[in-house]
C-alpha cells in the first residue's frame, strides 16, 4: 500500500500509469471492439484520410483499416515486449544470483560469459540471433531477450553479493538450509524487489528493441501488425502519406515514455535508499523555529548551550531528542556527556553547529554562544566561519568522514584553505606538520596516503588533525574512540588529553563509556531521554552518583579486576523520546519511584557545583556542598 | 571431565591479490595452528584486538569457513566435514549484530521454525511446542513471533537470535560479541540471560569479544589471542590481575578504569604488524618492552601444556 502511495505521490509517475493503463485496457480489449479486419486489403480504398467514412484513422497503402492495425499490433508489441522482459528478468536474474551466491570459479564462468555477450553491439547481436534462427516474431523475442540478460545478470549479481555475505545467510546455512533453500527463502525475497526496478525501467527498451527489429522486417510478417512493422511498411510512403508512419510512431512513443516515467515512479517507491529520502538533500543548516524568547546564558565559557531545544518532525509525530539542555565548557577542560543510544547525546553535539539534518531536525528552543556570538539562528555565512574553524568535530567513524578518493594530505590542505588564504604549498607543510603532531609515523609519506591504506587508529589521528588544522577554540568529539581498538584508544585518548593541556582547548567528549570519562573528563552531563539527569565533577558524580540512573548505569558496567559475577542489568528500555510522559523519564525502571515522580516536571535542582533532576537523589548534593 | 571442544592445530590461511592463473600474490595466515580445548560446562573466553583472528576461528568452528589445517573434535566425535548442517545440531553461533543476522523479510516465527524443520526434522505441533518453551527461557513474549525484526530493538533482537541458536538444541554455543553492539544497559541484561540459560541448560559457551572486562565477567577460562596465534591461556581471575605475556599486560593497562590515571601504555607510534608482511619470530616482539635477539628467531609454543599457559620466552612473573 505504501509502494502505490508513493508512486501516486510522484506526478509524472501517476500520469504514466494512467497513460499505460489505458492503452493496456484498449489492448486486452481489441478482440471483442467493433473493428474492422486488420488483414483485409482494399486497394481502392488506400491512403484514406483521419475521419474517412469507416476508417477513423484512415487507411494504409493496401487499404488496411489503421485504427484496427494500430490496436491489434499495439497488442502484439505490448505482449512481445513484456515476454522479452519477463524472460530476460528470468534468465538473467538467476545467472545473477547464482552467480553472486557461490562466488569464486562459478561466478568467474557465469560472468566471463555474460561479458563476451556485452562485448557484441547489442542491435548486432540481436541481428545475429535472428539471422541465426530465420525471422519471425517469436524469434525476435528470444533476439530481444537474450540481448538484454547482461544487464539483469550483473544488476542482480551485485546486489546478490551484498546480501549472501550477509550474517543471516549464515544463520540460515547454520540452521540447516540447503544452498537452494537460502537462494529460494533467504535471498530472492531481498532481491525481488531490484528485479522489478530493473524490468520496470527495461521494458520500454525491449518494446522499442523489437519494433526495430520488425521494421527492419526480422519480427513479424505481412500481414500480420506489430508497431515496428506498420512503421516499416509506411516508410515508402513517409513523404506522401506521412499519415500512416504518424500513426504508429506516435504510440511508440506514448508506450515508451509512460512505460518510463511508471519504472522512474516504480524505482523511487521501491528503492530502500531513495525511500528513507536519501534524494531530499538536507539543508545546509538546521531550520531554526523558536517559539520562545532566546535565554541569556547562566554559566560562563567558551561554548555555553542554555535551554537547547532539538526535535524531529517526522509525519505528525514530534521526537524531542534535546529537551532544555544546558551545558558549558571552558578553555582547557573537557566536559564528558555520557548516555546510551537515543539519550540525544549526537544531536545535542550537533545542534551546535547546526548540523542535525533539516528535514527532519528542527531546532525549537534555546540558545547556543560561541564567546559572545550567538550560534542559533545565525547565517549559513556564519556558521560556515565557524565550523571547522573555531569549532571542530571529530566523529566516531573516520573511514566514513574521510572522502575515500583523496590523498589525507590533500583533505588536510582544503580543510586549510577554507578558511585561511595561504599558498598551497604552505598548506601542504601545515598539513604535514599537523600529522606530526597528532603522532603519525613518517608524516611526510603518510600524507600521500589514502584512507583505505591507513589502519583505524591513523585515520582517527587524521580526523584529529584535521580537527586541529585551524587551531580551533573548541573540539567536540562524538564517540571518537569507540569504533577502535583499547590499546589505539589509549593512544588516542592520551594525546586528546596532551592537545588541550598544550593548548588550551576545550573538549566536549562524547562516549557510553565511564572509564573513558573517568580518565579524560574533568566534569561530566550523564543524559537520559534528550534530558540531562545529573551533572558534576567526574570524580564526585562516579564516586557517589545522585541520580538512580547514573548509579545503575555504572553499576551494570563490568569493570576489569572484578572478577566473574553476576551484572546488575536495569530492566526494560529507555523510553520512546515521541511519548514521553510526564514527570521523569526513567520513573518506569527506577526502584525508588513514587507517585509524585510522574505527576510533574522535575527541575534540575543545583548544589554547589553539582546537579541532579531526581526528587529521591542517591546523594544529598546540598549537605554534600555544604560540607 | 570431557571435553566439549577440542581443537587441534587449526589454522586458516587466506590468499591475497589472486589471479586467474598461477600463485596468489600473498598468504595471510588468519589464523595460525591453534591447539585449544573448552571443557563441558565451561565459558572459555576470547579475546584480541580488530584483526587477530578471533572471528575467522569462530566460523571455522560452526563449519561455516573450512580449515586449511587441523581438526575440530565435539564431544569426543571429530568433525571433518565443513557443513554448517552437520554442525548445527552441536554447536551453534550467536551473531554481533542482531539485527543484520535476521532477514529482514521473515517474521521470527519462519526464522525459529527453520532450524526445528531442518535440522530435527519436527512437525508443525511439536515445533509451536517447542518455540513456546524457549521463547520462555529467554524472557520473550509469544505475540513477536509474527512480527517482522525492523520492530524489535537490539536488545530484543538478540534475545531472538539466542532463542534461535538454542532451537537447534545445540549444546555448545558460539557467542561472537554478543553485546559490542548493545547498550551497557541492556548488554548486562543479555550477560545475565545468558549465565541462567547456561546453568539451565548446561551449556558450553565460547565468548570472542574485545571487551576484556565483559569477557573476565563471564569467563571460566581466556584465551588472549594475537596476530592469529594463542598467546597466553589462563583462568579469568589471574589472566588480567597477573598477566604472563607482555601483549596481555598492554591489553590489560589499556582498558579504560575508573579511577586509574589516563596514560598510553605504550609507545604512540606504533601500529599493528602487516599481516602480508610478518615479522619473524614472535609478532610481538617489535612491539614488546622486554624483546630481546632470540625473540626474533622463532614463534615460541603455548607452554606448559595444563594451566596457566604462554607462548613467550621472556614471561613476566
Amino acid at each position: 500500500m505504501k509502494t502505490v502511495r508513493l508512486i501516486f505521490r510522484n506526478r509524472l509517475a501517476a500520469a504514466g500509469l494512467v497513460v499505460l493503463g489505458i492503452v493496456v485496457l484498449l489492448a486486452i480489449l481489441t478482440p471483442i471492439l467493433p473493428l474492422a479486419d486488420p488483414d483485409v486489403t482494399n486497394t481502392a480504398n488506400r491512403f484514406r484520410p483521419v475521419f474517412a467514412e469507416g476508417h477513423l484513422l484512415g487507411t494504409d497503402h493496401l487499404g488496411r483499416d489503421l485504427l484496427s492495425r494500430l490496436l491489434w499490433g499495439t497488442r502484439l508489441s505490448l505482449a512481445v515486449g513484456f515476454a522479452a522482459a519477463v524472460f530476460a528478468a528470468v534468465i538473467g536474474a538467476g545467472f545473477g544470483i547464482v552467480s553472486g551466491y557461490f562466488g569464486g570459479a562459478t561466478d568467474n564462468v557465469i560472468m566471463r560469459g555474460i561479458d563476451m555477450l556485452m562485448a557484441f553491439p547489442y542491435i548486432l547481436l540481436a541481428l545475429a540471433i535472428v539471422a541465426a534462427l530465420g525471422p519471425g516474431l517469436f524469434n525476435a523475442l528470444i533476439a530481444v531477450a537474450v540481448v538484454n540478460i547482461p544487464f539483469f545478470a550483473r544488476n542482480i549479481r551485485g546486489v546478490t553479493v551484498g546480501i549472501a555475505h550477509k550474517e543471516f545467510v549464515d544463520a540460515a546455512r547454520l540452521a540447516g538450509l540447503s544452498h537452494t533453500r537460502i537462494i529460494l527463502s533467504e535471498i530472492l525475497p531481498n532481491v525481488i524487489p531490484v528485479i522489478v526496478i530493473a524490468m520496470s525501467t527495461t521494458i520500454g527498451w525491449m518494446i522499442l528493441e523489437t519494433a526495430g527489429l520488425s521494421f527492419l522486417g526480422l519480427g513479424s510478417q505481412p500481414p500480420q501488425a506489430d508497431l515496428g512493422s506498420m512503421l516499416g511498411e509506411a516508410r515508402g510512403a513517409l513523404i506522401t502519406n506521412p499519415l500512416t508512419s504518424i500513426v504508429p510512431g506516435v504510440m511508440i512513443l506514448v508506450i515508451v515514455m509512460s512505460i518510463n516515467l511508471l519504472g522512474d515512479g516504480v524505482r523511487d517507491a521501491l528503492d530502500p535508499r531513495l525511500r528513507s529520502g536519501a534524494l531530499t538533500r538536507p539543508r545546509a543548516a538546521t531550520v531554526v523555529d523558536r517559539r520562545a524568547p532566546v535565554p541569556a546564558p547562566r554559566a560562563e565559557g567558551v561554548l555555553t548551550m542554555t535551554d537547547l531545544e532539538t526535535q524531529f518532525h517526522v509525519g505528525a509525530r514530534v521526537y524531542r531528542a534535546v529537551n532544555k539542555v544546558s551545558l558549558h565548557v571552558a578553555p582547557g577542560e573537557c566536559l564528558g556527556v555520557i548516555g546510551e543510544s537515543g539519550s540525544g547525546k549526537s544531536v545535542t553535539a550537533l545542534s551546535v553547529m547546526g548540523l542535525v539534518a533539516s528535514p527532519p531536525g528542527v531546532i525549537t528552543g534555546g540558545s547556543v554562544r560561541f564567546r559572545d556570538a550567538e550560534l542559533i539562528g545565525a547565517t549559513y555565512g556564519r556558521l560556515r566561519e565557524l565550523r571547522g574553524d573555531r569549532v571542530a568535530y571529530i566523529f566516531q567513524d573516520p573511514l566514513a568522514t574521510l572522502h575515500p578518493l583523496y590523498r589525507v594530505g590533500d583533505q588536510l590542505v582544503e580543510a586549510i584553505r577554507v578558511h585561511h588564504r595561504i599558498p598551497r604549498a604552505e598548506a601542504w607543510d601545515r598539513a604535514v606538520a599537523l600529522l606530526k603532531q597528532v603522532r603519525i609515523p613518517n608524516p611526510e609519506s603518510r600524507a600521500q596516503s589514502y584512507p583505505h591504506e591507513m589502519s583505524g587508529g591513523m585515520r582517527q589521528r587524521v580526523g584529529i588533525a584535521m580537527a586541529l588544522a585551524n587551531d580551533p577554540d573548541v573540539i567536540i568529539a562524538d564517540e571518537p574512540t569507540t569504533a577502535l581498538d583499547v590499546t589505539v584508544q589509549a593512544q588516542i585518548l592520551s594525546l586528546l588529553d596532551d592537545l588541550r593541556r598544550e593548548r588550551g582547548l576545550a573538549i566536549v567528549f562524547i562516549t557510553h563509556d565511564f572509564g573513558v570519562v573517568a580518565q579524560l573528563c574533568d566534569r561530566v552531563a550523564v543524559m537520559y531521554a534528550g534530558r540531562i539527569v545529573e551533572e558534576g565533577p567526574t570524580r564526585a558524580v562516579l564516586d557517589a552518583p545522585a541520580h538512580p540512573y547514573t548509579r545503575r548505569l555504572i553499576a551494570c558496567v563490568p569493570e576489569l579486576g572484578a572478577g566473574r559475577r553476576r551484572l546488575e542489568a536495569i530492566p526494560g528500555l529507555p523510553p520512546a523520546v515521541d511519548r514521553l510522559e510526564p514527570g521523569c523519564a526513567f520513573a518506569p525502571r527506577c526502584l525508588k519511584t513514587e507517585a509524585v515522580c510522574v505527576t510533574r516536571e522535575i527541575g534540575l535542582a543545583q548544589a554547589g557545583n553539582r546537579a541532579v533532576r531526581c526528587l529521591f537523589p542517591e546523594t544529598d548534593l546540598k549537605r554534600e556542598a555544604a560540607e | 571431565m570431557t571435553d566439549a571442544l577440542r581443537l587441534e592445530g587449526l589454522s586458516r590461511e587466506f590468499p591475497v591479490g589472486k589471479r586467474l592463473f598461477g600463485k596468489p600474490k600473498g598468504i595471510v595466515h588468519a589464523v595460525r595452528p591453534v591447539d585449544l580445548s573448552v571443557e563441558a560446562g565451561e565459558t572459555l573466553g576470547i579475546v584480541g584486538e580488530s584483526g587477530c583472528g578471533k572471528s575467522t576461528l569462530a566460523r571455522m568452528l560452526v563449519g561455516l569457513l573450512p580449515p586449511t589445517t587441523g581438526r575440530i573434535e565435539i564431544e569426543g566425535k571429530p568433525l571433518d566435514t565443513a557443513d554448517p548442517a552437520a554442525f548445527g545440531k552441536r554447536i551453534q553461533y550467536v551473531f554481533q549484530d542482531p539485527i543484520s543476522s535476521l532477514n529482514p523479510r521473515k517474521t521470527i516465527r519462519q526464522v525459529m521454525e527453520a532450524p526445528l524443520k531442518r535440522l530435527h526434522g519436527m512437525d508443525r505441533a511439536a515445533r509451536e511446542r517447542r518455540i513456546a518453551e524457549i521463547f520462555d527461557s529467554v524472557n520473550l513474549r509469544e505475540e513477536f513471533l509474527d512480527r517482522y525484526p525492523h520492530e524489535f530493538s537490539g536488545g530484543q533482537a538478540q534475545r531472538i537470535g539466542i532463542a534461535r541458536a538454542l532451537a537447534a538444541q545445540a549444546r555448545i554455543l558460539i557467542l561472537d560479541e554478543p553485546v559490542s553492539a548493545l547498550d551497557v544497559s541492556v548488554q548486562a541484561q543479555v550477560l545475565n540471560l545468558l549465565a541462567d540459560l547456561k546453568r539451565e541448560l548446561g551449556l558450553t559457551y565460547l565468548f570472542i569479544s574485545h571487551d576484556l572486562a565483559v569477557v573476565e565477567a563471564v569467563s571460566t577460562r581466556v584465551a588472549v589471542l594475537y596476530f592469529g596465534s594463542v598467546v597466553e591461556v589462563g583462568r579469568a581471575e589471574d589472566i588480567f590481575r597477573a598477566p604472563k605475556h607482555p601483549y596481555t599486560k598492554l591489553l590489560a593497562d589499556s582498558a579504560p578504569v575508573v579511577g586509574r590515571p589516563l596514560s598510553a601504555p605504550e609507545g604512540r607510534e606504533t601500529e599493528l604488524p602487516d599481516p602480508l608482511n610478518p615479522p619473524p619470530g614472535c609478532p610481538f616482539a617489535p612491539r614488546c618492552p622486554r624483546a630481546t635477539e632470540a625473540c626474533t628467531g622463532a614463534m615460541p609454543a603455548l607452554e606448559p601444556q595444563t594451566g596457566h599457559r604462554v607462548a613467550c620466552i621472556h614471561p613476566l612473573g
